[in-house]
């Protein structure tokens, strides 16, 4: 199981990894906490019905290095990611997001309405409710950040093991790089500020919440049910936590699939 | 050789069970525990002790900065070494130090410090930490990608600020400012010696051989824990042609002092146990945010004590806490004054360290305690090793005081004179 193609695109100077599969009309996909190491069966899933296209974040495996030391506010990152999406062939075609990814895939289709068709919002993050704030995923130890972030925290951790062949050090940089990016642009609450941007989100929306997310606390749901401009459909998946994207790649698959095809 | 006696200021009583019924000492420490009445006093007689140090004859008195911690009880060190720049007159004050990073702008460390060293005489060490995860990520919410190069920055700010003698705008990537003009400058010119207190990090070594300071390993496990980090330390001056002057260095050490070995222990036993135990218990979830190591520390593979701590307290290889481990292992060196000496005269030597920085109070010492330790040391060990490293090398990373006869003395009669008009 793998993409059909992996290029690089370069933006402000470096190079981003893109991953692409599948056919018919393009769907974009920006990933969550830790970014993607290896295709994963989500992304399989939605190859099956489209060309699904995976660009890396800054930061994030196959994102440029440590470009993510040049983004220093949220709109620094907004205008990297709207370059690395429109440099991945992504502008004005479907969008979707999972966590911090669906935080930025939110933000880009509230500041830039031009650039995202329609958009699936997977856990999303970035806005908070007053002082209800998203667990701290980054004060908590590696047994307990896995249960937050996933429902099934062995499936996270086996996308994570060190390929045989991978040089021990150089792959927990890479993972503490990833976790660093995803520190730089939410430390300490997961606050972008979206919230006041969101209501300029004006295309069809779907936000997909796992039942077991232990991240995002469940009074944040209406924030992102109410807030957009445009139309919002929501769908709980029973069983999936944060990275629903991992705990239940299928039905979490299936679900943005639905949405597409039947907003089509 | 020069000796700066180091205070923490510990909270003094945490319970017996705390290692128990609290997930750590720092960050997220039960806020019922800390008793303001109580505090009063532990603070009033904290800056007692570090005013008889001053008294006994110590180079320098230290205090430093942490927050949300249940064994240090100074978020601003400056407070302290305000109130210490009057109260004493001999004594350099070491505030060791500001984290700069967490000063909006940091214009305000240049203006307080030139206050201290004003009001002083010109007695101030200025340190420049960039601080612990815990004091920085979580206490005070920076961002651990960017902590260090904001603390650079302020460092640059800073020392243009302490050093420039014209209004100048500063238009850094973290700090803007049209108008940098610092009302009080600095009595010691250029600025007052700066010390930087630091882990294994190479490129702390680096920096502060490049920019002529003092580094300054702060280790609370001993002299044979940090003998490895200190030959590192020299290898990379080797490396960069420096010389091996030992006043580039500083070191602190935790101490016990009494007539005999046996009486040193039964004196020493109950507050470095209740330091290790208690104070050390470091939740092993603030130790490392992502992006506070820098990547080339990580690919060196050099753990900070901090941090070292932590992993050990959910490991096998756990910190001593009872006192003849605490012992065995150099936490604490203790002794009769000769055994102590010699100790010390082997491990700064081996360290090639001319700033000892000494714990003569820790964990819930009292003041007698304390008053008593400081005293066996001052009178009985200094002696032992004043002048060590002097024949050969000069301390150029040391204050610059006003002679003693330009300097102002605190005139308490000024309050009588008033009274008597009145």
């Amino acid at each position: 199981m793998r993409p059909d193609h992996e290029t690089t695109v370069e933006v402000a100077g470096a190079a981003y990894r893109v991953w692409t599969a599948g056919t018919g009309a393009p769907l974009g996909v920006l990933a969550g906490f830790g970014g993607l190491l290896r295709w994963t069966p989500f992304l399989e899933h939605l190859s099956r019905h489209r060309t699904v296209v995976v660009p890396s974040l800054p930061g994030f495996p196959g994102g440029g290095g440590r470009a993510h030391v040049e983004l220093d506010t949220q709109f620094d990152w907004l205008l990297r990611t709207r370059d690395l999406l429109a440099a991945s062939g992504l502008s004005g075609a479907d969008l979707a997001g999972i966590s911090l990814g669906a935080a930025l895939a939110a933000d880009v289709a509230a500041v830039w309405p031009d650039m995202v068709r329609r958009l699936a919002l997977v856990s999303p993050l970035g806005v908070n409710d007053g002082d209800s704030v998203i667990a701290d995923h980054w004060g908590a130890t590696h047994s307990e950040q896995l249960a937050l972030l996933s429902s099934c925290p062995g499936v996270l951790e086996e996308h994570r093991r060190m390929p045989p062949d991978a040089d021990e050090i150089e792959w927990d940089v890479s993972q503490i790089r990833a976790n660093e990016a995803a520190a730089r642009l939410l430390w300490p609450n997961g606050e972008t500020g979206l919230g006041r941007r969101i209501g300029r989100i004006t295309c069809p929306t779907l936000v997909v919440w796992g039942a077991e997310d232990r991240m995002v606390p469940g009074g944040h749901r209406r924030l992102y049910l109410d807030g957009p401009g445009g139309p919002v459909s929501e769908t709980v998946i029973e069983g999936a936590g944060h990275q629903a994207d991992f705990d239940r790649p299928d039905d979490v698959a299936a679900a943005l699939i639905a949405f597409l095809e039947n907003e089509a | 050789m020069k000796f700066l006696w180091f205070h923490l200021m510990p909270y003094t009583e945490l319970p017996d069970d705390f290692r128990e019924h609290n997930p750590g000492v720092w960050v997220n420490i039960d806020s019922t525990l800390f008793d303001p009445r109580r505090a009063h006093v532990m603070y009033n007689d904290f800056i007692d002790e570090l005013e008889y140090a001053g008294t006994c004859g110590f180079d320098a008195v230290c205090v430093n900065e942490h927050h949300a911690n249940g064994y240090g009880l100074m978020p601003s060190p400056n407070l302290i070494a305000s109130s210490l720049a009057r109260s004493t007159s001999e004594t350099m004050i070491c505030v060791m130090g500001n984290s700069l990073a967490l000063y909006n702008p940091p214009t305000r460390v240049a203006e307080e410090m030139a206050m201290i060293d004003c009001i002083s005489g010109g007695r101030l060490i200025a340190g420049f930490p960039v601080g612990t995860p815990m004091d920085t990520c979580y206490a005070y919410g920076q961002n651990p990608s960017m902590l260090r190069d904001r603390y650079l920055e302020a460092h640059d700010l800073v020392k243009r600020a302490w050093t420039e003698r014209r209004v100048f705008p500063f238009n850094g990537r973290y700090n803007q400012l049209r108008y940098v003009n610092i009302w009080p400058h600095t009595l010691q010119k250029p600025h007052p010696p700066i010390w930087i207190p630091g882990g294994g990090s190479v490129e702390t070594w680096r920096w502060c051989a490049e920019m002529d300071y003092v580094y300054c390993y702060l280790s609370y496990f001993g002299y044979r824990i940090g003998l490895s980090t200190m030959r590192g330390f020299w290898n990379e001056m080797d490396r960069l042609g420096k010389d091996r002057n030992p006043y580039r260095a500083g070191f602190l050490q935790f101490v016990g002092v009494a007539e005999t070995r046996e009486e040193a222990i039964r004196l020493y036993r109950e507050p470095a146990e209740y330091f290790y135990g208690r104070c050390l218990h470091l939740d092993p979830r603030f130790v490392q945010p992502p992006g506070y190591t820098t990547e080339a520390t990580i690919r060196a593979r050099v753990e900070g004590q901090v941090a070292a701590a932590a992993r050990k307290a959910t490991t096998r290889a756990r910190t001593a806490t009872a006192m003849e481990d605490i012992v065995e292992q150099g936490y604490v060196i203790v002794g009769s004054p000769d055994e102590v000496a010699e100790q010390l005269r082997h491990a700064v030597t081996e360290m090639n360290v001319g700033h000892l920085m000494l714990l003569c109070q820790y964990g819930n010492m009292d003041r007698d305690l304390t008053a008593y330790n400081t005293r066996m040391f001052a009178t009985r060990v200094m002696p032992q090793l004043a002048g060590h490293f002097d024949d050969r090398w000069q301390d150029h990373w040391w204050p610059n005081p006003l002679p003693a006869a330009e300097r102002a003395v605190p005139d308490a009669g000024l309050s009588g004179t008033l009274a008597a008009a009145e």
